[in-house]
């Protein structure tokens, strides 16, 4: 009788469960990513059928507007005499870099900011304000500082991202529900397990946004830093080489350096932080599973 | 876990609880649940039942008087599941036992163990978003008990599901109760769910909480919510309760 109960019991919880669980629907991966990706496709190829009429209709003089077709030509000779590459290389290495350093600056910083009171108080205002402060404007300080070196570069580039990344954990941190610290203190999490297992894992979400605004930053930053600081001995990057097109008012060489810079900043976010930002989400189910 | 003597397994002496200078939240509470009973709290809002979880979870230290609890660190529930999203079901339950010091390899028989006993035994990979909000706070409840602490403190756990699954978690942690041999202080405004679970509800006066009465339930297990011995009880109890809750209308 006993054990018919709780057959019984379990029977009827087994239902419950069952009509309380969406069943999730499995979208095939790359479905999903061709959602994703030809709306965009379209939209270019629209927006260069749009530049090749207006082109063709002589509206500007062509050292004003070239073609897509002088654009892509512009872009095969930088390939053929390697310089493309060979900037391509020195731009992302220095971008990757810089972010790497202000990583490992950024988020120490946003720890000790977001969780000591004292610090929060003196200096998140100026944290926040930093990340408003283009840090083009940084340029001729440092290059007064360090002369046209790496560590110009560098240095701008680490004010841009630094605070970004500090301020994705101090958000990251801030949004952390109280209830979590409270279980996390009900399990037995203190100190620094209570940090390793509740708060920092919390966290998480807020500090990717950081992170990806951080790239952002620090690519934005360096391109400003290549263009205005360019010596011979700083090394060619795409900044230095959409430059040189504007010295030698080659406007085709100019819009394929723009396009350069436009692709690597998409690419990176496409192929690195959009889908770790998304995995992180979707974990948590902060993401719909379906697009 | 062995019980060190026969004293009660947890009790609250004369305690005063208040936030800075505010008004008394508790006032010269005295309670006792006995090894292995289940005492319900009721008390409509404001008679400070979740501070008084709070300090015998020891959470917060009490104004004056004292709370003691046999066999350590008693566990806490909440209304709200409050899993881990970024862990799995059983993940969330290894945390718990890790933290209590347990390692590795039984982490995880203990853990598959904890989830059948709650039967979620096919649930563990489930991340917590694919949890229906009844699994949501079995899963919690796993997690509870895999502090291996024989005294269950419950926070207006149900309160927040629908009638239906309510009613099946109810059954369910009796089973469970029985099984684990747990002391619960469950606390609830909840009258009839008082008088379903509780060997014993005691009712809280409001602003500040004070003991006004206590009720012994002997109305034998399995019970239902709507039976008319859990319904007549319920009844009185309201009667008691809502006198309660006039006085404060006189008051302003």
């Amino acid at each position: 009788m006993t054990l018919q109960v709780t057959d019984d019991l379990a029977e009827l919880e087994a239902g419950l469960d069952a009509l309380e669980t969406q069943r999730a629907q499995r979208t095939s991966r790359v479905r999903i990513w061709w959602a994703a990706t030809w709306p965009p496709l379209l939209f270019v190829g629209a927006l260069i059928g749009v530049w090749q009429l207006v082109f063709d209709a002589h509206l500007q003089p062509s050292y004003r507007l070239p073609s897509p077709g002088q654009t892509l030509t512009s872009l095969r000779d930088e390939w053929d005499s390697g310089d493309l590459q060979r900037a391509v290389w020195n731009s992302v290495r220095r971008g990757g870099l810089g972010f790497v350093a202000s990583l490992a600056i950024g988020t120490p910083l946003g720890l000790l900011v977001g969780r000591v009171k004292p610090v929060r108080r003196a200096v998140g205002p100026i944290l926040s304000g930093l990340q408003s402060l283009p840090s083009v404007a940084w340029v001729p300080a440092a290059v007064l500082w360090f002369g046209t070196s790496d560590k110009t570069i560098y240095f701008v580039v680490l004010l841009g991202a630094v605070p970004s990344i500090a301020n994705g954990m101090i958000s990251g941190l801030d949004q952390v529900p109280p209830l979590f610290l409270r279980v996390g203190r009900v399990l037995g999490a203190r100190g620094l397990a209570s940090a390793r297992h509740v708060l920092l894992p919390a966290a998480l979400p807020g500090y990717v946004g950081g992170l990806r605004q951080g790239w952002a930053f620090s690519w934005r930053s360096l391109m400003a830093a290549e263009l205005i600081s360019r010596t011979p001995e700083l090394g060619l990057g795409v900044g230095q080489l959409l430059d040189q097109s504007r010295e030698a008012s080659d406007i085709a060489g100019v819009v394929a350096g723009i396009f350069t810079i436009l692709v690597i900043g998409i690419a990176i976010e496409l192929f690195l932080f959009a889908p770790l930002e998304r995995r992180v989400l979707r974990r948590r189910g902060l993401l719909a599973a379906t697009v | 876990m062995q019980v060190v003597n026969d004293g009660p397994a947890v009790s609250v002496r004369g305690v005063t609880k208040r936030f800075g200078t505010a008004p008394n939240v508790l006032e010269d509470v005295s309670l006792e649940v006995a090894e292995g009973e289940f005492l319900c709290i009721l008390g409509a809002s404001g008679c400070g039942k979740s501070t008084l979880l709070g300090l015998v979870a020891d959470l917060d230290q009490p104004t004056s008087g004292s709370v003691e609890v046999l066999g350590g660190k008693p566990s806490l529930m909440f209304q709200e599941p409050a899993l881990f999203p970024w862990l799995t079901a059983r993940e969330n339950v290894e945390l718990a036992l890790r933290l209590t010091g347990v390692g590795k390899k039984e982490r995880r028989t203990r853990a598959a163990d904890l989830l059948a006993l709650v039967r979620l035994k096919d649930a563990g990979d489930k991340r917590v978003h694919e949890l229906s909000g009844g699994m949501r706070q079995r899963v919690a409840m796993a997690r509870s008990l895999a502090q291996d602490s024989h005294v269950l403190l419950m926070d207006e756990p149900f309160a927040a599901l629908d009638a239906i699954t309510r009613d099946v978690l109810h059954e369910e942690l009796v089973r469970i109760r029985e099984s684990q041999q747990l002391t619960v202080l469950f606390v609830t405004h909840n009258v009839r769910e008082a008088v379903r679970l509780g060997d014993r509800v005691v009712l809280l006066s409001s602003r500040p909480g004070r003991v006004v009465k206590e009720y012994a339930v002997e109305i034998g297990q399995p019970r239902r919510i709507e039976s008319p011995e859990v319904a007549n009880l319920s009844v009185a109890i309201t009667e008691d309760l809502r006198t309660e809750i006039r006085r404060h209308g006189g008051q302003s």
